[in-house]
């Protein structure tokens, strides 16, 4: 790691006044990805403000009947959360399928949304990489894609985004409550938070410099049936090939979230309106304007295979 | 330098320390804890587990002035060669390990395991999430994050039934 100092910040205000005025900070919450990151110099703050103990470790509910859960509540409490489980399941399902206990006792909830992507040559600093160095060329477009997203993707960049709570956030239409430096507060609807790379892969989402998420909210509860499917190489501890959180209502409405398949959290409106049609018509819908690589390609039929498998789980749960 | 108080194993620790000293660093060549090893270094494999106020996580990837006055429990905390925690003498009963390096992490993550059930936390392995419950399934999938490399698995999880007062075998 590159030497840096360090400060636990107080309070949210003294967090994102020193962000703005010091050169090169960052927030640390859990630190499993930046600081995995930085031992390999892919991250290289001079500065870290520690955001833990500021308070914003709370799930509670909101006047409009909805939830706000805290940027630095832990992954395993909000899986465990009794409200999580009960209305939100898709995100506990989703949650728990993602990374391992221990990781997941330290992940936080602004931290997993603003993983970094895991694709090889990102993590290789000896290779052209436009996300870790603009400009550079991509690796990966002829490289080992097999991981790398399908839709959504540029000339300039093909990653994929790996988070799985973040796809059920985007199918529960979370939106991200964000302060700046100034003490402004915003909320960015999750659909608009993650950006897609176009020319330039290294800007990844909504946050000005220095803004601090506060928390994430999620709307009043939907009701249904709610699935998470991940595929994976393993059974476990491993990041998505592809994922599908869905909810179905009563009468077979339903909509539909992906992961592993494109640089955001992936959901059309078409895949939707597609419900009633099945598992091949999501399928077609979600990914229709894809442009995979020969070896990610096998992405789309397993896309069409995990719906069908979500299908199958819903008519079992119903 | 920056000074880093921690409690290891009961023990108060002062500490001058670079910020960049991960809490697994600060274990192995400050406090000379050796039990807790560095596997992969990135949250890969588990070997560094250790407890921290009551919860497992991967030492390798925290520093240790995050954890200003916090609790940790190591391998060695959990028992001595001469008082065995019940997990580490069901290790060896049930020959849970062969090179034994990944085995501090395994038993680490095995008693805060047993918590987390106990505590109702569900995981990927929990069909009905109101409802969490010791099964070989729930304890596979809580300890995918500790990596065998001599594949010991079937006798860890003997070892974990054991002292869950599952084994009924
Ligand atoms: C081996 C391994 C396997 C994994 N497998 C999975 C998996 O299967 N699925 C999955 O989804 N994830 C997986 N993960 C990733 C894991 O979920 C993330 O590392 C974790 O969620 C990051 O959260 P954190 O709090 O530790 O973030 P940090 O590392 O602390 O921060 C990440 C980034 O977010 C910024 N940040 C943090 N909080 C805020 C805030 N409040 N406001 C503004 N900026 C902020 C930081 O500056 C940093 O840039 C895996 C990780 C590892 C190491
Ligand atoms: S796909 Fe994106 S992250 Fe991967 S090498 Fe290309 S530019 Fe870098
Ligand atoms: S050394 Fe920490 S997980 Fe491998
Ligand atoms: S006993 Fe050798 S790695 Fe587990």
């Amino acid at each position: 790691m590159k030497p840096f100092t360090y400060t636990r910040a107080a309070s949210v205000e003294e967090a994102v006044r020193s962000a703005s005025s010091v050169q090169g900070a960052r927030f640390i919450a859990g630190g499993t990805n930046l600081l995995d990151l930085m031992k390999l110099q892919i991250e290289t703050p001079a500065h870290l403000i520690d955001i833990n103990h500021l308070g914003l470790d709370r799930i509670e509910t909101t006047a409009g009947g909805g939830l706000r859960i805290g940027a630095l509540v832990r992954n395993t409490e909000l899986a465990a959360d009794r409200t999580v489980r009960r209305d939100y399941a898709v995100l506990s399902r989703a949650l728990v399928a993602g990374a391992s206990g221990q990781l997941r006792n330290k992940a936080t909830t602004a931290g997993n949304l603003l993983q970094r992507t895991r694709c090889p040559y990102f993590y290789d600093t000896r290779m052209p990489c436009n996300k870790r160095r603009p400009g550079s060329g991509c690796a990966a477009i002829k490289g080992m894609s097999r991981s790398l997203a399908v839709i959504g993707t540029s000339d300039a960049c093909i990653a994929q985004h790996p988070s799985d709570m973040a796809v059920a956030m985007r199918l529960l239409d979370a939106s991200v409550d964000i302060i700046g430096a100034d003490g402004a507060r915003r909320s960015v609807p999750i659909a608009d938070f993650h950006l897609l790379p176009g020319d330039t892969p290294h800007i990844e989402n909504a946050l000005k410099p220095g803004e601090l998420i506060t928390s994430v909210t999620l709307p009043k509860p939907i009701g249904g049936t709610h699935v998470y499917r991940k595929v994976r190489d393993r059974a476990s501890y491993a990041f998505a090939l592809v994922s599908v959180a869905a909810v179905f209502d009563r009468d077979g409405q339903g909509r539909f979230a992906f992961g592993g398949l494109a640089p955001k959290p992936w959901r059309v409106a078409a895949a939707d309106a597609a419900a009633r049609s099945g598992a091949p018509a999501v399928a077609e819908a979600a990914l229709d304007g894809a442009r995979p690589t020969p070896l990610n390609a096998f992405k789309q039929q397993l896309t069409a295979r995990t719906l069908a498998s979500v299908f199958r789980q819903r008519e079992a749960r119903a | 330098m920056v000074a880093v108080e921690l409690n290891v194993n009961g023990r108060e620790a002062h500490l001058q320390l670079d910020p960049r000293t991960t809490l697994l660093d600060t274990l192995r060549e400050h406090l000379h804890l050796t039990g807790t090893k560095k596997g992969c270094d990135h949250g890969q494999c588990g070997a560094c587990t250790v407890i921290v106020e009551g919860r497992r996580i991967n030492s390798c990837l925290t520093l240790a002035v995050m954890h200003q006055g916090d609790k940790v429990t190591t391998i060695e905390g959990l028992g001595t060669p001469e008082r065995l925690h019940p997990m580490q003498r069901a290790f060896v009963t049930h020959d849970g390990y062969q090179c034994g390096y990944c085995t501090p992490g395994q038993i680490c993550s095995a008693v805060a395991v047993l918590e987390e059930i106990e505590a109702g936390i569900p995981s990927h392995a929990t069909d009905d999430l109101e409802k969490v419950a010791f099964s070989d399934a729930e304890v596979r999938e809580r300890m995918s994050g500790n990596i065998c490399r001599c594949a010991a698995y079937p006798n860890i999880i003997a070892a974990i039934r054991d002292v869950a007062g599952e084994d009924k075998a």
